[in-house]
């Protein structure tokens, strides 16, 4: 192994900052799943019945199930009666304002660099900040609420538009889509909702901030955006979680529905939840479902995803672009150091006449990790005049890690056009060699190209989280070559 | 007499079980213009790379100093930070990473080093403009990733460019020529010799004499079989030129002619 290696090596190994445990008292039921389960979270969260209905039925759909195995990622099989289904940080008393939050619990934010203080934010961004099950605080709602936005947990969205939820929920992943939306559907505890009126640009970004701290805990959380005729939102997500030995479940769904003519909304994931350690030992799998579906004339979902974290991940943000000239757009950056494995990539589903979408995806692999990009773009009959564009680019950093690739493309228009580029480069010695005989170190070095390989993407990724990305990245490198 | 610039000693070094430098001695003075030529094969740009740190050589015997310090004993990043420059004989591309971020990272090591604050973003650019205008390069050069899509004559260019802004003590300049036409050829040479102070010291390897033309060198060196065969003055370069290498490598046959 030459010099240079080892220095990516060091670098790759940097340890994960965010893997704390915040002490506060939790309230958690039992391990094991069964319909007991269901009715007692649905209990818990005081549910209208319509909800505990699909809960059940989408529990006993899930018992039809096996667990899917066509992943490009190897990992002992889970035991599904050892997790926990419902943790939340016991408040003290009914949350009226962000003061009766658990001091804790704020420190928890405060030092994941998450300020859940309105006034000392300074960036125009809504925050929900979710802990294990349960939303902790959701900030900026009344400033929202006068421009007609609705942003809130999705318990209390439950509670507050049970009609929204009722017409929308599984709209667009059914409990039926896959065994894990199911299992998230039976299951699952809260989330963020997010309502925009018709007409209504979003003023700031909204965010949900994911963080797991019990142990041995599922999270199962749905995040549910509906936008109107001609709205506007651009929403980020963020993830962390302690650093534990044993492999936790993250099984979530988002689903967004852009319901009107020339609706838009924007989603950006920064991914970093605990990796594991260098010996694979931990980490979070995180396999989740995501949609979006254009239903509205000319309407756009865009997808943006950074995941560095995680020790599998296995996730297909896709748009069905069902509205005429609608539009549908994936970026991701993907990148597996160590033993991570990341199957990832998208669904572009073109039903409307004229739909576009463009698919742009950057997977980054060192250490031993395996980086897979799995993609289908599908031109139904109808879609006249459909338009795809797909890149795939894989990052080899090191001998010891792989990408793979696995395009699907299916055409059922002869007006369309489908276009598809993949290229697969490694980071060089030579080039590393360049840089230091100009004064930069191999570090540097290797972070600037990783930077550089993943530009198209960041440039999609609102201001402050594109910075948030590229440090992300150099820290996730860190001993990552090999 | 004056601190050497770099002072290299009996230098020994090969790849496995290959020897290429044989013993090498060359003394280089603050000022001074040395070229170094010879036939392919000879060890010329096995020394270039051996002086900037490339890892796969094994050095088996003898000593590098540079202004003092050990050559040999430092990393790649801290012989360029000291002011060891290579312009390479073939840049390599590194796609994505735009040429002025790279060029200001490179600088603000450099300046690092010597004690002097990074330079903004303004004063950086004004500092390029101004050296861009030497070697006749256009704009939109910088704004493109390294060396990317650059013609062979660019690359060669964004070297001595990038030279000119780093303002190494020593440069070493590895058959810069290569690859280049006429007009290029002169540019390029110019920008060196505008670059030439009292001070810093040039390392100019070179196969063909016509780059001497344009870069006149006090000390000319012929590299043979992995040792120093003759030094001479620029006249030397001209001889070479004039009777090609084989009188000096096979005297015995050429005098026998």
């Amino acid at each position: 192994m030459s010099s240079a290696t080892a220095t990516i090596e060091e670098f790759v190994n940097k340890e994960y900052q965010y893997g704390f445990v915040t002490d506060v008292e939790t309230d958690m039921i039992p391990p094991g799943l069964n319909e007991d389960v269901v009715r007692l979270i649905s209990a818990k969260k005081k549910e209208p019945a319509f909800l505990l209905e699909w809960r059940l039925k989408a529990y006993r759909h899930w018992l039809t199930l096996t667990e899917p195995t066509w992943q490009q990622a190897h990992y002992p099989p889970i035991d599904y009666q050892a997790a926990i289904y419902y943790a939340a940080p016991k408040p003290k008393k009914t949350l009226g304002s962000l003061d009766e939050v658990d001091p804790e619990i704020l420190k928890t934010f405060d030092k994941l660099g998450i300020s859940l203080n309105e006034q000392k934010r300074l960036s125009g961004v809504a925050m929900d900040a979710v802990v294990d099950s349960v939303s902790v605080a959701t900030t900026f709602s009344t400033e929202l609420a006068k421009h007609g936005v609705i942003f809130c947990s999705f318990s209390e969205a439950v509670h507050k538009h049970p009609d929204l939820i009722e017409k929308y929920l599984g709209s667009v992943v059914p409990y039926t889509d896959n065994f894990f939306a199911a299992l998230n559907s039976a299951v699952f505890s809260d989330g963020s909702f997010c309502y925009i009126p018709k007409g209504v640009r979003c003023p700031m970004e909204l965010s949900t901030y994911f963080r797991i701290n019990s142990a041995n805990t599922g999270q199962f959380e749905r995040t549910l955006i509906v936008a109107e005729e001609g709205a506007y939102v651009s929403y980020l997500e963020g993830c962390t979680a302690p650093m534990r030995d044993e492999n936790q479940l993250h099984a979530a769904v988002v689903e967004i529905v852009a319901l009107g003519r020339k609706s838009e909304v924007k989603y950006s994931t920064v991914q970093n939840w605990y990796p594991g350690d260098k010996n694979g030992k931990g980490g979070i799998y995180n396999f989740v479902t995501k949609r979006g579906k254009c239903l509205g004339e000319s309407s756009k979902i865009s997808w943006t995803q950074v995941e560095t974290g995680s020790a599998i991940t296995w996730k297909y943000p896709s748009v069905l672009l069902l509205g005429d000239n609608s539009i549908g757009e994936f970026y991701s950056v993907a990148l597996t150091n160590n033993l991570q494995q990341a199957d990832t990539g998208t669904k572009m589903v073109h039903v409307g006449k004229n739909t576009r979408s463009t698919i742009i995806s950057k997977g980054i692999s060192a250490g031993r990790g395996q980086n897979s990009y799995r993609g289908l773009v599908k031109i139904a009959k109808q879609a006249t005049g459909a338009r795809n564009f797909s890149q795939c680019d894989s990052l080899l950093v090191g001998d010891r890690c792989g990408a793979h690739t696995f395009p699907y493309i299916e055409v059922k228009n002869t007006s369309s056009q489908v276009e598809h580029e993949a290229s697969t480069s490694k980071i060089g010695e030579d080039q590393i060699f360049y840089c230091n005989q100009r004064g930069i170190s191999t570090q540097d070095a290797v972070s600037m190209i990783v930077n550089g390989f993943c530009k198209e993407v960041f440039r999609e990724l609102p201001m402050e989280f594109a910075v948030e990305a590229q440090k992300l990245l150099g820290v996730s490198l860190e001993g990552s070559v090999g | 007499m004056k601190q050497p610039l770099l002072e290299i000693k009996d230098l020994r070094a090969g790849v496995e079980d290959k020897a290429i430098l044989k013993g090498i001695n060359l003394t280089i003075l603050p000022g001074e213009v040395h070229a170094v030529m010879g036939p392919n094969g000879s060890g010329k740009s096995t020394l270039a790379s051996i002086l900037a740190g490339r890892e796969g050589y094994e050095i088996t015997s003898g000593t590098v100093q540079f202004l003092g310090q050990d050559l040999l004993a430092m990393a790649p990043e801290e012989r360029a930070r000291a002011g060891v420059f290579l312009a390479f004989q073939y840049p390599v591309e590194i796609p994505g990473v735009n040429s002025t971020y790279f060029l200001k990272a490179a600088l603000n090591e450099v300046r690092k080093h010597r004690g002097l604050p990074e330079l903004d973003a303004i004063d950086f650019l004004q500092l390029v403009k101004e050296k861009m205008r030497l070697l006749e390069l256009k704009e939109d050069l910088l704004k493109r990733p390294v060396n990317e899509g650059f013609s062979g004559g660019e690359k060669k260019r964004n070297e001595i460019f990038q030279m000119a802004v780093l303002e190494p003590a020593l440069a070493i300049l590895d058959e810069t020529d290569s690859g280049l036409d006429i007009d290029a050829l002169k540019i390029v040479a110019e920008g060196v010799n505008k670059l030439k102070r009292p001070d810093t010291g040039q390392l100019v390897i070179t196969h063909y004499q016509r780059l001497l033309d344009y870069i006149i060198p006090d000390y000319v060196h012929v590299l043979h079989n992995g040792r120093i065969v003759r030094t001479g003055g620029k006249e030397l370069a001209l001889e070479l030129e004039e009777k090609g290498y084989d009188w000096l490598i096979h005297p015995a046959a050429a005098a026998g002619v």
